[in-house]
């Protein structure tokens, strides 16, 4: 039996044609793109290419930067780093403000920061599960605010943050904005001639490209500091060879992936309400977030009585890759922060688990998906001791030592 | 950090068939009813341990034999992740057979022991190590519902983490029986200190009656102080110094040998004791009614370093002064 891969918020699935396009740059075309001989200059065009690709993916105009780097940790760490070196050293402005739902390369470079000296807040969440722009103007303060970082959509609930509002209330008040578009890019339209962002990152790997790759849009006349300093490559910005097979496949992935948005609309948004609504016909389950705020893509579900990590082994048995947030499946027990910050109570942070579906899901796939769901969510809660009418069921299970 | 920790998501590989298996197929899993129970000529027990809001929770089913004290049948229902489920049915499956008190004595490393493929290889990964410490954490719990130890008494457990409620019991039973050095790995075996972080050390957002930092400091340090006199009651009395080899020559002389004198009216005295080449020499002088007697330096000089011999090395040799 095939298994089913809907675990698409973590990595996807290369496109074959985007390792098609890579594979005449390992072999044939290997040059140093910095080289001045043929096997140098005959990458250009392919570069130029996916470059351009690129641009007009996010809808960055020519006078601004897209930097290719590894990955959007990188880009991230490199806005944060740099933001560090140009502004808060000198404590000319000393704070960053954020949310408590970063991805942990910005939670942890900002506390980084933090222990050198930066003042870092994070602003709570509304109802939504979003930081909104009421929020935000409550927070900022033009002489004091140095970097608004606040990304597009979350990886665990798919909620989409409304970077324009956002960034617009940063641009009136004169701050920088960062956003990490690593769960946006292929699912929601991106267009940095609306969206008045000064950083942007993202990633290959999230949209059908390869891993190891990503870029950071640095809008026109925005001072950075190098995260990495050497060789001249990407104007000084970034040094480092650029990967070009890599990069070939990201400018592909890219065009496609917004090739592909009405698509995601279209499709896949259908497949993941039909999931979605055969999850909650399951009794004391939940969905977090509204349909409408979030990603066409993605679905963080709860199951009462149910650990987190016993229902993503139960689904792997079954075909069905998922991911959870539970503490249980961290290797450092951690409570999972999203969870956490969104105020759901702590039985949620242990049985949340999270579906991602991308444009290589089938109806088919969520059909049997669904009959995995519902067969290890029976099984689960027949041994669980916390779901059902068993003595003592309910309170007594969650008070522990006493009963 | 070594080259096997740069390789991230490897829990699943850590756990050994065993907890596979019993995770896929728990032989123990389910609940005992009244009837059941009755059916058996037992009483049942039902308990529970940790939370929902901790990532774990286990309730426990014993029909026990009230004439005997024997667990007649176990059985157990958990909320939690596959190391929880598997121990907990292996917890369930060893406390059958045994009499209540029996069972007390089962630990998280029996547990653990009894779910590895292979003696030398680990069943579960330290940090999921919690899972079967639970498992003994719910034998305590019901063996005290079985006893009626009241419940008040349970109440005032001494808790240390409330997040995970981990008593400061089980905190130095863990210590001890895992020989625990460090609070990080008291975290990995009882979830304590894993959440709110109150209980690792003053200055947190919460003040507590103890913290880990001291329980491990004065656990181990009790650990210490009983390992030296256990050190010092017996051992191997070639690595002893002088001092405790005389007091070791003497106790056995106390008790083997002056009684016997003192029936005659005799005793005897160590009035030195020498070192050398491996030879530790013993000089004694009798006492009252032994000086003078033939025996003295015949059958009861052979007797008592025969005995000393016997008793704590054969390198002794003792001579009558």
């Amino acid at each position: 039996m095939d298994r089913i891969y809907l675990d698409n918020n973590a990595t996807t699935i290369v496109d074959p044609r985007v390792k098609e396009a890579m594979e005449p740059y390992f072999c044939q075309l290997y040059g140093n793109p910095n080289s001045l001989h043929a096997f140098g200059t005959e990458v250009h065009p392919a570069m130029r290419l996916a470059m351009d690709r690129l641009y007009a993916g996010i809808g960055a105009g020519d006078e601004d930067d897209i930097i290719v780097n590894s990955c959007a940790c990188e880009g991230n760490n490199h806005v944060l780093k740099g933001v560090w070196f140009d502004l808060l050293r000198s404590g000319a402005r000393n704070e960053i403000l954020t949310t408590p739902v970063e991805h942990p390369c910005v939670r942890n470079a900002c506390a980084f920061l933090q222990e050198l000296g930066a003042k870092v807040t994070t602003m709570p969440l509304n109802a939504d599960g979003i930081v909104d722009a009421a929020t935000l103007r409550r927070h900022i303060h033009p002489e004091r605010t140095a970097l608004v970082s606040v990304m597009w959509a979350n990886n665990e609930t798919g909620l989409i943050f409304p970077v324009r509002e956002l960034a617009e209330v940063c641009r009136e008040n004169g701050v920088l904005f960062h956003t990490d578009a690593v769960q946006a890019v292929g699912k929601v339209a991106i267009d940095m001639r609306q969206v008045a962002a000064d950083f942007l990152t993202f990633s290959a790997h999230k949209f059908h490209g390869p891993k190891g790759i990503g870029g950071l849009f640095i809008r026109k006349g925005r001072k950075l500091t190098p995260l990495l300093h050497g060789g001249e490559q990407m104007g000084g910005r970034r040094a480092g060879t650029v990967n070009v097979p890599y990069l070939v496949g990201m400018g592909l992935a890219m065009e496609m992936a917004v090739d592909n948005l009405a698509y995601e609309e279209s499709v896949v948004r259908p497949l993941r309400d039909r999931l979605e609504d055969a999850i909650l016909a399951i009794p004391d389950t939940l969905v977090l977030g509204r349909r409408g705020l979030r990603t066409p893509n993605t679905i963080l579900a709860s199951f009462r009585g149910i650990e987190g990590e016993a229902m993503i082994w139960d689904l792997n048995a079954g075909g069905v890759a998922a991911s959870t947030g539970s503490a249980c499946a961290s290797e450092s027990l951690e409570p999972n922060p999203v969870f956490v910050a969104m105020a759901l109570g702590d039985e949620l942070a242990h049985t949340s688990i999270r579906f991602s579906l991308s444009r290589f899901t089938t109806a088919g796939e969520i059909e049997r998906t669904a009959q995995v769901v519902r067969r290890s969510a029976e099984r689960l809660r027949a041994i669980s001791s916390s779901y059902g009418d068993g003595p003592g069921a309910g309170t007594t299970a969650k008070d522990g030592g006493g009963d | 950090m070594a080259k096997n920790d740069l390789i991230g998501g490897s829990l699943w590989e850590q756990y050994s068939a065993k907890v596979s298996e019993r995770m896929n197929n728990p032989r123990h899993r389910g609940e005992i009813s009244e009837a059941e129970a009755a059916a058996l000529g037992a009483r049942l027990v039902v308990a529970d341990w940790g939370a929902e809001s901790c990532g774990d929770a286990v309730r426990l089913y014993w029909a026990v034999d009230p004439r005997s004290d024997r667990i007649l049948a176990a059985k157990f229902k958990s909320f939690g992740c596959g190391t929880a489920i598997a121990s907990s049915d292996v917890m369930a499956e060893l406390s059958v057979g045994k009499t209540v008190d029996e069972a007390m004595k089962i630990t998280n490393i029996q547990v653990e022991e009894a779910l590895r493929d292979d003696a030398g290889t680990p069943a579960i990964p330290p940090q999921k190590m919690h899972c079967s410490v639970m498992a003994y954490d719910v034998i305590k719990k019901a063996a005290s519902i079985y006893k009626g130890v009241d419940m008040a008494s349970l109440a005032e457990e001494d808790i240390v983490c409330e997040c995970a409620r981990v008593s400061l019991r089980t905190i130095q039973d863990v210590i001890r029986i895992n020989d625990l050095k460090t609070v990080e790995e008291i975290t990995q075996y009882t979830k304590a200190g894993a959440f709110c972080k109150s209980c690792i050390r003053p200055g947190g957002h919460e003040q507590r009656r103890h913290y880990l930092v001291d329980i491990l400091r004065d656990t181990r340090a009790a650990m210490d102080k009983e390992k030296l006199t256990l050190q010092a009651d017996v051992g191997d009395f070639a690595s002893m110094n002088l001092i405790r080899k005389h007091r070791a020559i003497e106790k056995t002389l106390d008790e083997k040998v002056r009684p016997m004198l003192a029936a005659d009216g005799g005793s005897l005295e160590v009035v030195d004791i020498r070192e050398s080449q491996g030879t530790v020499s013993v000089y004694i002088r009798y006492l009252g009614a032994c000086r003078g007697c033939i025996s003295s330096t015949k059958g009861t000089l052979q007797f008592i370093d025969g005995l000393l011999r016997r008793e704590l090395s054969d390198t002794i040799r003792v001579i009558t002064l």
